[in-house]
């Protein structure tokens, strides 16, 4: 049988951060007690009307933006009826045919669209699984009905769950960027549901899709579309059919379980939200948009190469998180003449590699490491004031306690060796010590000097100029 | 005492701003009025009156029960709101408060303004102060019966296919539908959300004027709200001189009472002698008003009620004891027969699979009537016709067959679907078909969008002419 290849496109909700709801003056608020940023209009008293807020358009029109989208000049809000307990109004307002957003691009993933609507208020069940059924009762929550939530759904251009999972974390930094949104994934501000099918390799045909939800971490969310890639390449190889359906991820064991056909039988009699006039941004929140827009990942990546000269993967690495990139600018200026291109190295090698040693997910932006210093640390490096495996020394003093470069170097005695009378006669006591590798190198085999090196980098502690020790070792040698 | 119910409210207020006469009493004496209600035009009076400055200071208005007025109960005519006391009052009433009015008492309704005899009220039929033994029209048929019946000086009421026209035609008053947008919705309680628009119910078009001019503005409460550019002011034309009133060609051929026929034709003659015009439009689109409207309406209607659930506010009936029980049993009991009726039809029409057969067609036809009304004013000032096809009929007449009974808003819908201003005036009295004392007749005059000033000056010219001076015999306390 040919190989299956796996087809996943994302369907993202993002909670806006504004100060209040999308249709009312009620707070947004996360962990306060339960229905007190309510009113009349989020509880759905008779009579009451939706007023959009401008902010969430806002910020919707950054996000559409930031994802190169096409703006409708007049996106039309719709009611999506359902009979639920989230749900006063008994319908969602939200958007149908004519969404704000559409056809854009992230990286490599097309977006399809991206719209605005409410959030549902949370229900609480109690009693078994903690979902609604065979739970003893269910409590609702009005508090987050009403958040503003933009929707986003991507074209099915994701061809594993690694991939699914990186490009989640891109949009994740992309929205974060705006700072529209805190796109917390355990808080439910970035909530990520996967469709998911798979199909011949080089088959132009998609295969049914099932709809894949309760991912809550970007690990789960790679793990719930890995598992369910299994089941439907396992179902198809053994020549089953995958069936259209809505699963569930949990994440305690990793089991996908079928929601009940009867929660997804819905026909929500969609039709245009009287209640509201279309939205038409004008040219002034279009400019708004775009001026607000802040150097995005992608941009960002083009100019460390173009104007920096920094590698691609070392770039990507850095404007993968924007915290570690402007942390990267600022000590790349802090060094002056040194090339940008080293403290990058440093960035993302040694001062990464340092973080990890020191246990934890620390970032450099978050780490003891002022920008200035790990900056003074390379140029003391660059400038042979101190070896480079000093300079790692000195980084991972820097990361346990902070502080100056220069001190450490000072109270570690690690200052190079600059007097060349001293490191003459260290490297002719290694000479003699090692007869046999002088012997070795003086017939021809130039790999024994490291035997020699070794040595001297020994006494010295490290604080002799590597090139310099080669130097005076041949030399002396061959006189 | 006697006195000052004769006033006008233009005239109350004129005496209450020259220190003539005190809100106190002016207030007093409508209390007294309307607690002599024997036609079951209020579900709630109020007590006391709020002290107030404005061009409507000291002035009564008796409120539909679907204007949300906070702590004093709000039923939409429903059972499934018994017992609701709103947390907030709508933008209409607060304005007239603003403008110094006090609210007299909240009138009776059909349900959810679903009816056009006020029969479908949950808290009994309201009756018609010209014959008890017949209907007012509805909706708003507890406002147009406490005007007519000398128990309000004034009344607000909301019209959706009619609803403040043709009670207003049926009990002898003036009742103006003005533009979509021209009042705010907030706090109105929602039937058919795209065509549901206040206003004024009144004894005379100066009345009229002077609420609306209270009523009308932008609201940021309501996205849908406009407001009406350079306000209201109160009318004083006396002519029709150069004005052009288009009757539809489409008239001719339609079921309308020999007396109600009798009377239009007689106004279009005035309307001639005070040097207007009189021609023939057509409104070809215009007949598939009821059927249009009979879906949009529902649909829209359907989405509006579903948030009637007995768990936040209003009746809650609990059943067995489990959530869906509750529910059903809530509903069972909440809500009438019209109401069920209506939203099965709308949840029908806006079913996957149905939606472009009904909803979309309907609204076509929607934009076609309107595209109709444009082609009319491009030539002609107004258009005119009967407000109501016959005059008040029987309590139980039509209660049997709904679509006769739909057949009551034809001259109305038209008008509530392209969004338009129309005016009911009374313009004299017709014998029932099968005879009986003679009922009042009413007058639709209908403008272009946001032409309310003008539409108000025409027919403020054309009531002076009419000078409709017929009051009901019994009703009220006299």
């Amino acid at each position: 049988m040919a190989e299956l290849e796996a087809v996943i496109g994302l369907e993202i909700h993002v909670q806006l951060s504004t100060k209040t709801k999308m249709f009312c003056g009620c707070e947004l608020s996360f962990g306060d007690e339960p229905n007190v940023h309510t009113c009349p209009v989020c509880l759905a008293h008779p009579g009451v009307l939706p007023v959009p807020n401008e902010q969430a358009i806002l910020y919707a029109l950054q996000i559409a933006a930031a994802l190169e989208c096409e703006v409708a000049p007049r996106s039309i809000f719709h009611r999506k009826n359902y009979f639920y307990p989230d749900s006063p109004k008994a319908y969602q307002i939200s958007q149908y045919d004519i969404p704000l957003a559409r056809n854009g691009r992230l990286g490599d993933v097309r977006i399809h669209r991206a719209h605005l609507e409410e959030d549902a208020a949370k229900m609480i069940h109690l009693g078994g699984s903690g979902r609604i059924h065979g739970s003893g009762a269910s409590l609702v929550d009005f508090n987050r009905g009403g958040t503003p939530l933009v929707e986003i759904v991507t074209e099915p251009d994701l061809r594993s769950a690694a991939e699914a999972a990186q490009w989640a974390r891109l949009l994740r930094t992309t929205v974060r960027q705006l700072g529209v949104s805190d796109v917390n994934m355990e808080e439910g501000s970035l909530r990520v549901d996967g469709n998911i099918s798979v199909r011949l390799a080089g088959s132009e045909q998609l295969g049914t899709k099932t709809e894949l939800k309760n991912m809550n971490s970007f690990r789960f969310l790679e793990r719930g579309i890995e598992a369910e890639l299994a089941r439907q390449r396992e179902l198809v190889e053994a020549g089953g059919v995958v069936e259209q359906e809505t699963l569930h991820f949990d994440p305690t064991d990793g089991t996908l379980t079928p929601l009940r056909s009867k929660e997804e039988a819905h026909d929500y009699r969609y039709f245009p939200e009287p209640d509201l006039v279309p939205l038409a941004p004008t040219e002034e929140m279009l400019r708004e948009a775009r001026e607000a827009l802040p150097e995005l990942p992608a941009a960002r990546i083009e100019r460390y190469r173009e104007q920096l000269g920094l590698a691609e993967d070392v770039a990507a690495l850095l404007a993968a998180d924007p915290e570690t990139a402007e942390y990267f600018e600022q000590a790349a200026a802090a060094a002056g003449p040194i090339e940008a291109r080293v403290v990058a190295n440093w960035v993302t090698g040694e001062l990464a590699a340092a973080l990890r040693q020191d246990g934890g997910e620390g970032s450099a932006a978050g780490s003891r490491v002022s920008p200035e210093a790990l900056a003074e640390l390379v140029a003391m490096v660059q400038e042979k004031k101190i070896s480079h495996g000093s300079g790692k020394m000195v980084l991972a003093a820097l990361v346990a306690e902070g502080g100056d470069p220069a001190a450490i170097v000072e109270r570690e005695g690690l200052a190079q060796i600059s007097d060349s009378g001293e490191l003459e006669s260290i490297v002719a006591a290694a000479i003699e010590a090692n007869s046999e590798a002088a012997a070795q190198i003086r017939s021809g085999n130039q790999k024994a000097i490291g035997a020699i090196v070794g040595a001297v980098m020994k006494e010295t502690k490290g604080r002799a100029d590597g090139g310099e020790v080669n130097r005076l070792i041949k030399q002396q040698l061959s006189s | 005492m006697g006195d000052l119910l004769e006033l006008s409210v233009a005239e109350a207020a004129a005496k209450v701003a020259a220190g003539e006469i005190s809100s106190e009493e002016l207030f007093g004496a409508w209390r007294e009025a309307a607690a002599g209600d024997e036609l079951n035009a209020y579900l709630w009076r109020a007590q006391e009156a709020e002290p107030g400055s404005g061009p409507l200071a000291g002035v009564p208005v008796a409120v539909k029960d679907i204007f949300c007025t906070e702590g004093v109960p709000t039923t939409a005519g429903s059972r499934i709101l018994e017992g609701y006391a709103p947390p907030y009052t709508s933008t209409a009433v607060r304005r007239l408060a603003e403008a110094g009015a006090n609210v007299l008492g909240k009138t009776n309704m059909d349900e959810f303004a679903m009816g056009s005899s006020n029969e479908n009220s949950a808290y009994g039929p309201v009756l018609n102060p010209w014959d008890r033994e017949r209907v007012p029209g509805g909706s708003s048929g507890g406002s147009a019966a406490a005007v007519a019946g000398g128990l309000a000086p004034c009344a607000i009421g909301t019209d959706t296919g009619g609803s403040i026209r043709q009670p207003a035609a049926l009990c002898g008053i003036v009742g103006l539908k003005p533009t979509y947008g021209a009042i705010s919705r907030y706090g109105m309680i929602a039937f058919a959300s795209s065509l549901d628009q206040c206003g004024p119910l009144t004894r005379d078009v100066t009345d009229a004027a002077l609420l609306l001019a209270a009523l009308q503005g932008r609201d940021p409460c309501d996205s849908t709200s406009v407001g009406i550019e350079g306000g209201v002011q109160a009318p004083s034309r006396e002519d029709l001189k150069g004005l052009c009133f288009a009757v539809p060609s489409e008239l001719a051929r339609d079921e309308i009472d020999a007396g109600v026929r009798e009377v239009f034709e007689a106004t279009l003659a005035r309307i001639e002698e005070l040097g207007g015009e009189i021609a023939e439009a057509p409104l070809p689109h215009a007949e598939h008003g009821i059927s249009a409207y009979y879906v949009i309406a529902p649909a829209e209607a359907s989405s509006n009620l579903a948030r009637y659930d007995g768990v936040r506010y209003g009746l809650r009936e609990e059943g067995a004891g489990d959530l869906v029980e509750m529910y059903e049993s809530t509903r069972v009991a909440g809500f009438g027969a019209e109401v069920k009726r209506r939203i099965m039809l709308g949840t029908y029409a806006l079913s996957s699979g149905y939606y472009d057969a009904y909803y979309g067609r309907a609204q076509r036809v929607r934009t076609k009537i309107a595209a109709d009304f444009d082609a009319a004013f491009a030539d002609f000032d107004f258009v005119v016709t009967p407000t109501s096809p016959s005059v008040a009929f029987r309590l139980g007449e039509k209660t049997a067959d709904p679509l006769a009974m739909y057949m009551n808003d034809f001259f109305t819908v038209p008008m509530s679907l392209a969004g338009i201003p129309a005016i009911s005036i009374p313009a004299g009295l017709a014998e029932p078909e099968g005879g009986g004392p003679r009922l009042p007749v009413g007058f639709q005059i209908a403008a272009p969008a946001f032409a309310e000033q003008p539409l108000l000056e025409a027919a403020y010219a054309l009531e002076q002419a009419i000078g409709f001076e017929a009051r009901p015999g019994g009703g009220g306390d006299g």
